[in-house]
C-alpha cells in the first residue's frame, strides 16, 4: 500500500473519531473556545450584546452549522453522527480544492 | 481560535483581509513556480489533516476548549507556502460551510493561522533542526517546537485582535460595538489554553507523525 493510502485511511480514522472532539468536552463539561461564544451567551457573560456584534453574528448562514447535520437535533447520537457526516464533506471539499488548485499551480513544473 | 462574525470591527477585519491577501497572491506564485504535481496528492492530505484535526475540540480547566491546526506540520513538510494555500482552503471551507469561523474573519483566521502558524512554524523547525539528519530526534524536537511556538504565535495574535476591539470599536455611550473583552482579559485568557495544553498537543501531533514519516516515508523529510 502506498504511503498516500495509508495517510488517506489515517485521516479517515480521524474523521470517524471526530466525534471526540464533541463527546470529551461534554463530559468536561466545557463550552465552546474561548472568544467563540453565541450571541446569548454573550448576554449572560457580559450582561448585554454589542451591537455591532448583534449586527454581523448572522451574516452568514452555513448549510452545516457547528458540525451538525441540517435541521434542528438534540442528543449526542445524533450531533456524533453530524459530526463525522461533517469531517467527510469538509475532507472532501478541502482537499478536492487543493487538489485542484495544485494541479493547476504545478502544471508546468512537470511530474518528475 | 476560530474568531466568528460579530468579534472583530470593520477596522480589525478589513485591516486582517488586507494583511493577508499578500500572503495568498505570494503563496500562489511561489507555488506556481516551485510545486510539482505530483506533489499534489500530499498537499490535499495535508489540507484534510488540517480540517480534520481542528474538529478535535480539548477542554481545559475554565471550561472552554482549543485545538490544534496542523500548519507547521505541513509547513515542515510541504514549505510554508504550500500550508499557507492548505490551512486557508480549510479554514474558509470551515467558515463557508460549517459556520466555524465567521466571513469577516477569514482575513484574520488565515493570516492567524495558515500564515504565522506556517510561516512560524516552518522558519522555527528550520533553525533547530539545522545540520541534522532526516531521521534524527532532533527533527522530532524541531517539529515540536515549531508546532508549540507556532501555535502560541497564532493564538496571541488572535487575543490581540480580540482584545483592542474595546478600544477601538465603541459605541457613543462607550459601549465595547463587537468583542467586548479587552487585551488584559483576552490574551491570558487565550495565552493560557495555547501554553498550557493546546500546544503540547499540536507539538505531540506534530512530533508523532513526523516520526512515522522518519520511519515509513523518509523521502518525506527534507
Amino acid at each position: 500500500m502506498t504511503t498516500v493510502k495509508k495517510l488517506w485511511i489515517a485521516i479517515g480514522i480521524l474523521a470517524l473519531l471526530s466525534p471526540l472532539g464533541l463527546i470529551i468536552p461534554a463530559l468536561f463539561g466545557a463550552g465552546g473556545a474561548w472568544g467563540e461564544w453565541g450571541l446569548e451567551e454573550m448576554k449572560k457573560l457580559v450582561g448585554y450584546i454589542p451591537e455591532g456584534m448583534q449586527r454581523f453574528a448572522h451574516i452568514w448562514k452555513s448549510p452545516m452549522p457547528d458540525y451538525t447535520l441540517p435541521g434542528q437535533q438534540q442528543g449526542l447520537a445524533i450531533e456524533s453522527l453530524g459530526y463525522v457526516l461533517s469531517a467527510i464533506v469538509g475532507i472532501a471539499a478541502t482537499a478536492g480544492v487543493v487538489y485542484l488548485i495544485t494541479k493547476m499551480l504545478g502544471r508546468k513544473n512537470g511530474t518528475d | 481560535m476560530h474568531i466568528p462574525d460579530g468579534y472583530l470591527g470593520p477596522a480589525t477585519y478589513g485591516t486582517m483581509y488586507g494583511a493577508m491577501i499578500p500572503f495568498w497572491v505570494l503563496a500562489s506564485r511561489k507555488l506556481n513556480k516551485t510545486f510539482k504535481a505530483k506533489q499534489a496528492p500530499y498537499l490535499a492530505l495535508g489540507a484534510a489533516f488540517s480540517f480534520v484535526i481542528m474538529m478535535f475540540n480539548i477542554p481545559i480547566a475554565g471550561g472552554t476548549t482549543g485545538h490544534a491546526t496542523g500548519a507547521a506540520l505541513i509547513a515542515i513538510l510541504l514549505g510554508p507556502w504550500a500550508a499557507i494555500i492548505a490551512v486557508s482552503v480549510a479554514l474558509i471551507i470551515q467558515a463557508l460551510l460549517f459556520g466555524d469561523g465567521g466571513i469577516t474573519a477569514i482575513g484574520a483566521n488565515c493570516f492567524n493561522m495558515a500564515a504565522v502558524g506556517s510561516l512560524a512554524g516552518y522558519g522555527i523547525y528550520r533553525f533547530v533542526a539545522a545540520g541534522s539528519d532526516a531521521k534524527s530526534r532532533r527533527r522530532l524536537i524541531a517539529g515540536a517546537v515549531a508546532a508549540y511556538v507556532s501555535l502560541n504565535a497564532s493564538a496571541l495574535l488572535a487575543a490581540v485582535q480580540l482584545g483592542i476591539q474595546p478600544l477601538i470599536e465603541r459605541s457613543p455611550e462607550g459601549q465595547p460595538l463587537y468583542s467586548p473583552y479587552p487585551l488584559s482579559i483576552a490574551i491570558p485568557a487565550m495565552a493560557m489554553g495555547h501554553l498550557l495544553l493546546f500546544g503540547f498537543v499540536e507539538a505531540a501531533v506534530t512530533a508523532l507523525v513526523l516520526k512515522y514519516l522518519q520511519k515509513n516515508a523518509p523521502e518525506m523529510i527534507t
